[in-house]
């Protein structure tokens, strides 16, 4: 690159680097992305495989966080699908790849050869946007079921009840006429059939994709292992399943006890929480991020609050938030981490075998972290916090209770001092505790050690993240690597453990409640040097405007990897608005993890990886 | 050695097991519903334990000022000298605007006189059932005039008839507002410049400049 003097003007900046290597290597396929409020290449769909190998192979693009389409109806009418790719371990910028193609015959090449991870991505757009990925090995719906008509991401495409396409609908002001929802026909025009639809001819796909490849009562003594009669069976694990976490499936292959093959089935939770977010306004989407993971509705706020700021400060009057917004956020992003992983650890055990008793024992701080939120933001669960520019509220004076009627207990403690307790007192010793009993009891290390194997470089290619992928050996944490809000000047570790079995997922949550609790233990004089500062930046505005533009806001959610990734039109309501959630693409590497493990091993496996199905499937 | 860790375990449950009834013995006589005993049961200050279990209905836990649960209008009081029972909505319809799930219905009231628009709804209707308790409308209305409400039980039997709150459902007087949210009422008085609805206030403001200027003037 040294005869190319552009390239040298921009080495500061690696992403400008990669581009310009790509568009030098690549000068017909590779086109930079000139919309206003909009970075990274356009490139060639033809070339695209090309390009991403390049990306990864040369540049150090290693990771793919995001894949996702946008339908640009009206404004090109085109499907534009979108690749955030990072560099794993070393951290920084996005390099943002874009393929377009046209809305009447969507194809796109699949890019799994390159980022396995784009498995469960790409089956997504071609779900809901109706993208065919050519050379994707099980191209079939994953959220919906196999036989639904239509693709609920394209915006000529109207849910059940549909109204209007974006809120706030006219029907409730000034002439409000009210009804319930069920009362208008169900049956009308908005349920749609697939054309020539006959309900005579009618008959359900069912099944039988699941259990491909499966040749069930072939060879089977063969198959066995030797001296031991073994019979190959399928067995579905859920959706009722005390041990999925919620109404989430396993098709699994076994050959006796012994897995052969796992896919997950998704979608039972799936409420279009996109689409949904595309009809909202900006800010009306802020209460429906709480109930994507609903352990961690704070950093789910954050996250958003992120993307969208992204988005304003693209504009002219942005004012950044204020220092004490940033310090009450990190406060309560935090305090979540650790609800999250006492949480995951106590239903981890459960997994185990332990029923209910110590998954109790392990949330019981979790009552006096739900208590502050509830103090502080109105709501022990959906917290619904963050604004964009700040919070919702100043930390209240105290942590109080007001007694409406005789058998009303009362608690009444000033809030620095109720936190001073948890965070100094309280964590601390319960993570000992935990560590103390759980760590070295002999049922956990026969467990857990050496089960669910994911090696680094694998962990990578599936683009895990959070826990699993730190539990690998990849030193990755989003705080870290691309740092936001005021982690830069936060002293603590990214926890990193080596061996990538349940154990030592298991500890790493453990490593890292600690370094929250560090990260706390700071946070504390900076809440009382800040007490009295504004907590929001600007006036507070329902409806902001938000320039045209694209922006990835990412958190490092308990979970791993949270992304927002949302497109503005420039209008009242996002364009796009995806959610790139960490427990959805943690399950890509399910099954390669379970592989040759046993039925009882696969529970815990799941159990470590600490999905939240409301993520899961949106 | 295999078994310890298991017995371990077993401790810890044991220690929990027996600690409930030591708690039973400290309050013995003094009342174990008490506010003191539920602080030190709910893992208050330099307390090792936190049983959070609480006996509900035979006791509550009071909640804190900002908890919110679907929203209520405020009204005058009605016990008030002026405008007794009057609604402060002015039905200008931002929470119905600004609602994320949309289960606010307004309809703006009309003069019959003159025919145009007057700042009082003629009906109010939230679906409870479709409330998300957010909170956004409280949050966003330039009057005070809707507000998160504390009282959660409203189970009911059959939630056709009873879930679409109208407008006398929903209205409550003013003092049960200061009596619920002491210190936030205080706070949005103070930022209105006194205890009445702003518009009150303002042609109060107005109303006194006037007879300064009357009295300037003679």
């Amino acid at each position: 690159m040294a005869e190319n003097p552009a390239a040298e003007v921009t080495t500061a900046n690696p992403v400008a680097e990669a581009i310009a290597a790509l568009k030098a290597q690549f000068p017909d396929a590779v086109v930079e992305d000139n919309r206003k409020g909009y970075a990274g290449i356009v490139v060639d769909p033809e070339k695209l495989v090309e390009v991403a190998t390049a990306a990864r192979d040369t540049l150090g693009y290693n990771y793919l966080s995001s894949a996702t389409a946008v339908d640009y109806l009206g404004k090109g009418d085109y499907f534009e699908m979108v690749y955030h790719t990072y560099r794993v371990p070393a951290g920084g910028p996005p390099l943002v790849i874009k393929a377009r193609t046209p809305r009447d015959r969507a194809t796109l090449p699949s890019v799994i050869s390159v980022w396995p991870g784009a498995d469960f991505q790409e089956r997504e757009a071609y779900d809901l946007m109706g993208i065919r990925f050519e050379g994707h090995p099980n191209l079939k719906r994953i959220l919906l079921w196999e036989g639904f008509d239509g693709h609920p991401l394209r915006k000529d495409w109207k849910e059940a009840y549909y109204e209007q396409d974006q809120k706030p609908f006219d029907s409730r002001w000034p002439q409000g006429r009210v009804y319930r929802a069920e009362e208008r026909n169900p049956y009308g025009k908005n349920v749609r059939y697939p054309e020539g639809f006959t309900l005579d001819d009618f008959t359900p796909v069912g099944e039988a994709p699941n259990y491909d490849g499966v040749d069930l009562g072939i060879n089977v003594q063969e198959m066995a292992t030797p001296g031991l009669k073994t019979d190959r069976l399928v067995v579905n694990l859920g959706p009722h399943h005390p041990s999925t976490h919620g109404v989430f499936r396993m098709v699994v292959t076994l050959n006796g006890e012994t897995v052969e093959d796992l896919q997950p089935v998704m979608g039972y939770l799936h409420r279009n929480h996109e689409k949904i977010g595309e009809r909202n306004t900006f800010l009306q989407n802020m209460p429906f991020t709480d109930r994507l993971d609903y352990i961690t509705s704070m950093s789910n706020n954050l996250g958003y609050a992120l993307a969208v700021e992204h988005l304003l400060s693209l504009g002219p009057r942005y004012q950044p938030p204020t220092y004490r917004a940033e310090v009450i956020r990190v406060l309560m992003v935090e305090l979540t981490r650790v609800v999250s992983h006492m949480w995951a650890i106590g239903f981890l055990l459960n997994d185990l075998g332990a029923f209910y008793t110590p998954a109790l024992y392990a949330i019981a701080e979790r009552e006096l972290i739900l208590d502050f939120f509830e103090a502080v933001a109105g709501s022990r669960m959906m917290c619904n916090y963050m604004r964009f520019g700040g919070v919702f509220k100043d930390l209240p004076e105290r942590i109080q209770g007001i007694p409406l009627l005789a058998n009303d207990r009362v608690r009444n403690e000033a809030t620095l001092d109720y936190l001073a307790n948890i965070i100094n007192e309280r964590l601390p010793r319960a993570i000992d505790e935990l560590d103390d009993y759980l760590t070295h009891n002999e049922i956990i290390v026969t467990r857990c050690q050496g089960v669910g194997i994911l090696p680094p470089e694998m962990a990578i290619a599936y683009s895990a993240a959070g826990p699993v992928l730190r539990a690998s050996g990849v030193p990755y944490d989003v705080r870290r690597a691309e740092p936001y809000s005021i982690y830069p000047e936060l002293d603590f570790d990214v926890a990193v453990r080596y061996n990538g079995d349940i154990y030592d997922r298991y500890l790493l949550r453990i490593d890292e409640m600690r370094q929250s609790v560090r990260i706390l233990k700071q946070l504390l004089p900076r809440l009382r040097e800040t007490e009295g500062q504004p907590i929001i930046s600007g006036s507070k505005a329902y409806s902001p405007r938000v320039p045209e533009g694209e922006a990835y806001g990412r958190v490092e959610n308990p979970k791993g990897e949270l992304g927002y990734y949302v497109v503005s039109d420039g209008g009242q309501n996002p364009w796009r608005y995806h959610v790139r959630s960490p427990s959805y693409i943690n399950l890509t590497a399910l099954g390669p993890m379970a592989k040759g493990h046993k039925v009882a091993d696969i529970v815990a496996i799941l159990g470590s990886i600490d999905i939240i199905l409301g993520e899961v499937d949106r | 050695m295999y078994g310890l860790g298991i017995l371990k375990g077993m401790g810890v449950t044991l220690k929990h097991f027996l600690d409930t009834y030591i708690e039973d013995l400290r309050f013995l006589g003094k009342g174990k519903r008490t506010d003191v005993a539920f602080n030190l049961r709910q893992g208050g200050r330099n307390q090792r334990l936190g049983l959070f279990t609480v006996e509900y209905p035979e006791e509550k836990i009071a909640v804190p000022e900002r908890f919110r649960f679907i929203p209520f209008l405020v009204i005058n009081n009605l016990d008030a000298e002026e405008d007794a029972g009057k609604i402060w909505c002015t039905s200008c319809g931002i929470c119905a605007k600004v609602c994320p799930p949309q289960c606010i219905w307004i309809v703006r009231g009309t003069d019959p006189e003159t025919g145009r628009p007057k700042p009082e709804p003629e009906e109010f209707y939230i679906d409870i059932d479709i409330c998300m308790n957010c909170g956004l409308c409280a949050e966003f209305c330039p009057f005070d005039a809707i507000k998160m409400d504390h009282d959660y039980e409203l189970a009911s039997y059959d939630r056709t008839t009873h879930h679409i709150f109208d407008k006398a459902r929903l209205s409550k007087e003013f003092r049960y507002w200061r009596s619920i949210a002491p210190t936030i009422s205080a706070e949005e008085a103070e930022a209105r410049g006194g205890w009445e609805h702003k518009d009150v206030l303002k042609e109060k403001a107005k109303a006194s400049r006037a007879a300064d200027k009357a009295a300037g003037a003679s």
